[in-house]
């Protein structure tokens, strides 16, 4: 990789203010794909400014309604924790689910929404939840967050601090690996939030997207069946070496289905 | 003593420092005042060099030295030899066009190397390197093999009209034609054996060194055989004198094939290390390994059976086409034929046989041997088409092969190579009852009551090992002997270090072939060390590969072993004031027949080595003695394997629910060794069947030019082998041994897409079987 400053603030506003610094600097948010990309000389920042040391920015809480997860609490963390696992289990059940042990130990919940890659897992819990995402900067609502390929409304210098995640009635995630990289080629987060039912799909699309029609089927009847028959259409889905987008649209039903069931267990 | 040593399950001497990172791989060599190169490589993959422009990279920090194609042709570099001759079906010699270590005037492939730099740290020549300004005129690509010879296409070589390297054969085409006339039944495939990328976990790296003081280089080099890298460099390429070259391949992490081949970075580095008076390193990464390293299969193949009413075989033709790739690599000639063509009789009596082999240039990395190296290529050939045969003439896939297995040994097969002995019918015996074939059908039941597809499918291999008798390889085309070298280094006070030019990068030769001397020699193992990987420390050496060490390495050292033993029994004779054809070796002592006199193999040591009391006069002091061996035939593993697999319809996802593998290795050495080989090789034949396959989009571009789009297996896309031999010993060497390094990547993708097949009631389904792949035949079967 290319020589670069490397920046550990201690606290979110001095690592705002060292990121404006320099027009071409990034924040390090575990590296997981940054750092790929760094060494691949794809990315060349003059400047990283690591949060890894910024300890507000980690941590669990839950108060019943919602799971509030830091930035920089790493998948590992979130896959283990015993208030994530009552509360939203499917979503320890889909950090658990994230790249390698490796990746899990170093990889963030911030860092992942920020990168919005579009085979990435949180951003269907995230979406499939309804999630508030909550910056240095303000809120936003997990429906206007995701913008498209690698692209969030996050604005410059904007820092993702923390995640609220309705605690569902119930909810489930399946996910279809890509056999090499093992990130997903369909994902499906299923969530009966009691008031409605959330469908979102990760890996299919150049972000992860809602599907209305099995919300709306889910709502009518919380059942595998419900879904089962539905046929997604395959327009403007991926296609690539390991999935055409015919092949994605019939596995997202599938997912889709294997989700509800896993919800209902 | 002890229990014997053959045969006996010993922990790998080796391991403790592998495991405690104590290896010492090329990478690892810093010498003083050590220098780093960075290679520009080509991002097109077929274009011309109209300029390369050094200036900027050579003023960058750090370099110290930028080299294109002008100054390799100025220093007058050859270019990388082929080691073997095809004599195509005309009686002309395949086209060898010029292979140049860095490129001249145009580039191939994606990743042909274009210029070098050499900096003061990696990282330096790598800035560098990016600062080498190519122009090019890019030019139109072929890198599929089929599309190769149309009218029209891109032309690689002047000296290569329509990307032809040649058209070989072997086999009687009129008998074949006439067997096929009067067939009740012809099976016909019509398949691609997809293109591999080896991965070795240590890529490709190299250092080399000039020594002002006596004009001589040092290479530390990645390798498989490094007396052939030294041999083929220096002759060939450097035109040097080959005692100014040491060659060292230290530690390697693995290599399947694609280690045994003289590359231009091994050139590249040592020539440099004269012009700048440093020594030069350099280490692939992954992303270079991908495009740079020599990949492996690459054919489409039209293969057909004949067979009379009750299912006999009478005739096969086969007609392939193998994309060797941009350049012909070290041995890209002779695996698409000589290891692929001759083993197209498998374990069947099959009377006449022609194979038609078209060898084409395209833009894509060059091909060469990789695991099994053409014979899993003619093992997937004949045991698809055989599995085939048996379902459409409604017979039991065990039966069918039975029916044709060879019972009759020596056997000559009408593809040129003579089998010494096999006993097909008892692995394919042990293979259907570690797999309960009787238990299938109750599985296939309960599968089915999940709404899941199950299927089973066999492949019974046989390889030809031990490569190879030198006259033979010869007369077919070979530029080296195959022969082995060995040398047996008894120390006074009686411990053993054995030199081999067999190199292990991964098979654990530290181990086994400790084993076989001290079980000769009747000596504790710990006793005994190998030392191999060095052209100043052992005799010669063709290397590894081909599944060759045991049989014709190990052999050499048997003989040199036999050497010592006889100078031994003179010395003890001696000492014992006994004739010598009384005394008598066994257990590490040598005994007066008959008597209770006797020396143990630490005093005759000392003896030769302190001879005071010693026969001065009929015999040297010392004991040292070295051997070449060369085979007189090679050897014939065979085996059956049993795959069974359940099939989600749903998405296409195979799991692989039981293998069974049954082979005969001959004598086995060490058991736990041969039964890791073997999974080794189940797992890369299983990579190369349900998830491995190079890709090149038709600008000649990868597309899976890393870990992210090639799959290697991982252990939870693998089922717990069960793993089982049977020994019928080789006939021709001491040993017994046949050897099983390439085994299970012969045999597995025949077994792993008959069952597959089987499961989705398809008769083909392409390599890599891949979700998409098996859903797709099943929405096709729908639709049909």
């Amino acid at each position: 990789m290319h020589a670069f400053n490397y920046h550990r603030p201690s606290n979110v506003n001095d690592a705002a203010a060292l990121a404006a610094k320099s027009a071409d600097s990034k924040l390090l948010a575990g590296g997981q794909s940054l750092v790929q990309a760094m060494k691949l000389r794809l990315a060349a920042p003059t400047d990283i400014v690591d949060l890894g040391m910024v300890k507000d920015l980690a941590g669990i809480k839950s108060d019943g309604k919602t799971v509030t997860i830091g930035a920089m609490t790493r998948h590992a963390e979130v896959t283990g924790s015993a208030e994530v696992k009552k509360a939203i289990p499917a979503l320890a059940v889909l950090a658990g689910m994230i790249g390698d042990r490796q990746v899990r130990n170093m990889g963030t919940l911030g860092g992942s929404l920020a990168n919005s890659d579009p085979a990435a897992d949180y951003p269907a819990a995230v979406l499939g939840l309804g999630a508030t995402i909550t910056t240095t900067k303000g809120t936003h609502a997990a429906d206007k967050f995701f913008k498209g390929l690698y692209e969030t409304a996050l604005r410059p210098g904007e820092i993702i601090t923390s995640v609220s995640f309705p605690i569902p009635k119930r909810a489930g995630y399946m996910k279809f690996k890509n056999q090499a990289s093992r990130f997903a080629i369909v994902g499906v987060f299923v969530a009966d939030m009691g008031n409605g039912v959330r469908v979102a799909v990760t890996g299919a699309g150049p972000c992860v997207l809602r599907l209305a029609e099995m919300e709306k089927a889910l709502g009518a009847k919380f059942a595998p069946e419900s879904v089962a028959g539905l046929k997604v259409k395959s327009d403007g889905l991926n296609s690539d070496l390991h999935a055409s987008a015919e092949y994605r649209a019939h596995l997202i039903t599938v997912m889709a289905k294997r989700a509800v069931e896993a919800a209902m267990k | 003593m002890g229990a014997p040593l053959i045969g006996a399950r010993i922990p790998r001497k080796e391991d403790y420092r592998f495991l405690t990172g104590a290896g010492q791989y090329t990478d690892d060599v810093t010498l003083p005042r050590q220098t780093y190169a960075a290679f520009v490589r080509s991002p097109h993959a077929h274009a011309k060099i109209k300029s390369v422009n050094t200036a900027k990279a050579k003023g960058a920090p750090g370099v110290l030295g930028v080299y294109t194609g002008e100054e390799i042709a100025a220093a007058k570099l050859g270019g990388l030899p082929c080691g073997w001759l095809i004599t195509d079906v005309n009686g002309q010699p395949m086209k060898e066009p010029p292979y140049p270590v860095i490129a001249q005037g145009k580039v191939r492939h994606v990743g042909e190397r274009v210029a070098v730099v050499v900096a003061e740290t990696q990282e330096q020549a790598r800035d560098a390197a990016e600062l080498v300004q190519v122009d090019y005129e890019v030019l139109q690509a072929v890198a599929d093999g089929r599309l190769a010879r149309a009218k029209g296409a891109p032309q690689l070589h002047d000296i290569a009209p329509d990307n032809t390297c040649y058209v070989w054969a072997l086999g009687d085409k009129a008998a074949v034609d006439a067997a096929f006339a009067k067939a009740a039944h012809v099976t016909k495939l019509d398949f691609v054996n997809n293109r591999l990328i080896p991965n070795a976990i240590e890529p490709r790296a190299a250092n080399g060194s000039y020594s002002r003081a006596d004009d001589s280089y040092t290479l530390y080099v990645s390798s498989q055989n490094p007396h052939v890298e030294r041999l083929l460099m220096t002759a060939f390429v450097m035109g040097l004198p080959e005692h100014k070259v040491r060659v060292v391949a230290p530690d390697v992490g693995g290599g399947f094939g694609s280690k045994i081949y003289l590359y231009g970075e091994d050139v590249v580095v040592t020539w440099a290390s004269k012009q700048l008076g440093r020594p030069v390193k350099w280490t692939a990464d992954r992303s270079e390994s991908y495009v740079s390293d020599a990949h492996g299969r690459d054919h489409h193949t039209i293969a057909e059976l004949a067979m009379d009413k009750d299912g006999k075989f009478l005739a096969m033709r086969v007609k392939t086409t193998a994309n060797v790739g941009a350049y012909l690599s070290t041995f890209a000639s002779c695996i698409p034929t000589i290891l692929y063509a001759t083993l197209l009789a498998g374990q069947y009596t099959t009377p006449v046989i022609h194979a038609e082999v078209t060898a084409v240039f395209t833009n894509t990395a060059p091909v060469d041997a990789y695991r099994g190296a053409g014979r899993p290529e003619a093992t997937y050939v004949v045991e698809r088409l055989v599995e085939t045969a048996a379902r459409e003439m409604k017979m039991d896939p065990a039966e069918i092969r039975r029916k044709n297995f060879i019972r009759s040994f020596p056997y000559q097969t009408p593809v040129a190579l003579l089998y010494d002995t096999g006993n097909y019918d008892a692995t394919m015996d042990a293979a259907q009852k570690l797999a309960d074939v009787a238990g299938y059908a109750a599985r296939k039941k309960a599968s089915e009551a999940k709404g899941k597809l199950r299927g089973l499918g066999y492949a019974a291999y046989i390889e030809a090992c031990g490569i190879a008798p030198s006259a033979v390889a010869g007369s077919l085309g070979a530029r080296a002997g195959l022969y082995e070298a060995g040398e047996v280094r008894v120390h006074p006070t009686g411990t053993v270090t054995v030199f081999t030019g067999s190199h292990s990068h991964g098979q654990g030769h530290e181990t086994t072939f400790a084993q076989v001397v001290a079980d000769r020699l009747g000596l504790p193992v710990e006793n005994v060390d190998i030392v191999h990987g060095d052209t100043s420390k052992i005799l010669f050496g063709m290397g590894t590969y081909g599944s060759r060490s045991i049989a014709v390495g190990g052999t050499a050292i048997v003989k040199a072993l036999d050497k010592i033993i006889a100078k031994g029994k003179k010395i003890a004779a001696h000492l014992l004031e006994a004739s010598e054809s009384d005394i008598e070796y066994a257990n590490g002592e040598f005994k007066v027949a008959g008597t209770d006199k006797k020396k143990m193999f630490g005093e005759v040591a000392f003896a030769a080595y302190v001879p005071h009391n010693y026969p001065h006069d009929k015999l040297e002091p010392g004991l040292n003695e070295n051997a070449f061996y060369d085979p007189s035939n090679f050897t014939f593993p065979a085996g059956t394997y049993v795959c069974e697999v359940e099939v989600d319809p749903e998405t296409g996802v195979v799991k692989i629910e039981r293998w069974s593998a049954v082979d005969d290795f001959g004598k086995i050495i060490n058991p736990m060794i041969v039964e890791g080989q073997v999974h080794g090789g189940l797992a890369q034949g299983i990579g190369q069947a349900m998830t491995e396959g190079a890709k090149y989009d038709s600008h000649g571009q990868l597309v899976t030019g890393s870990f992210m789009d090639y799959c290697i297996p991982r252990a939870d896309d693998l089922p717990s082998f069960q793993v089982d031999t049977r020994e019928t010993p080789c006939t021709h060497n001491p040993l017994g041994v046949k050897g099983c390094g390439e085994a299970g990547a012969i045999g597995a993708p025949a077994a792993l897409i008959n069952a597959i097949t089987d499961a989705l009631g398809v008769k083909d389904i392409p390599m890599p079987a891949t979700p998409q792949t098996v859903w797709r035949a099943l929405q096709q079967k729908k639709a049909a």
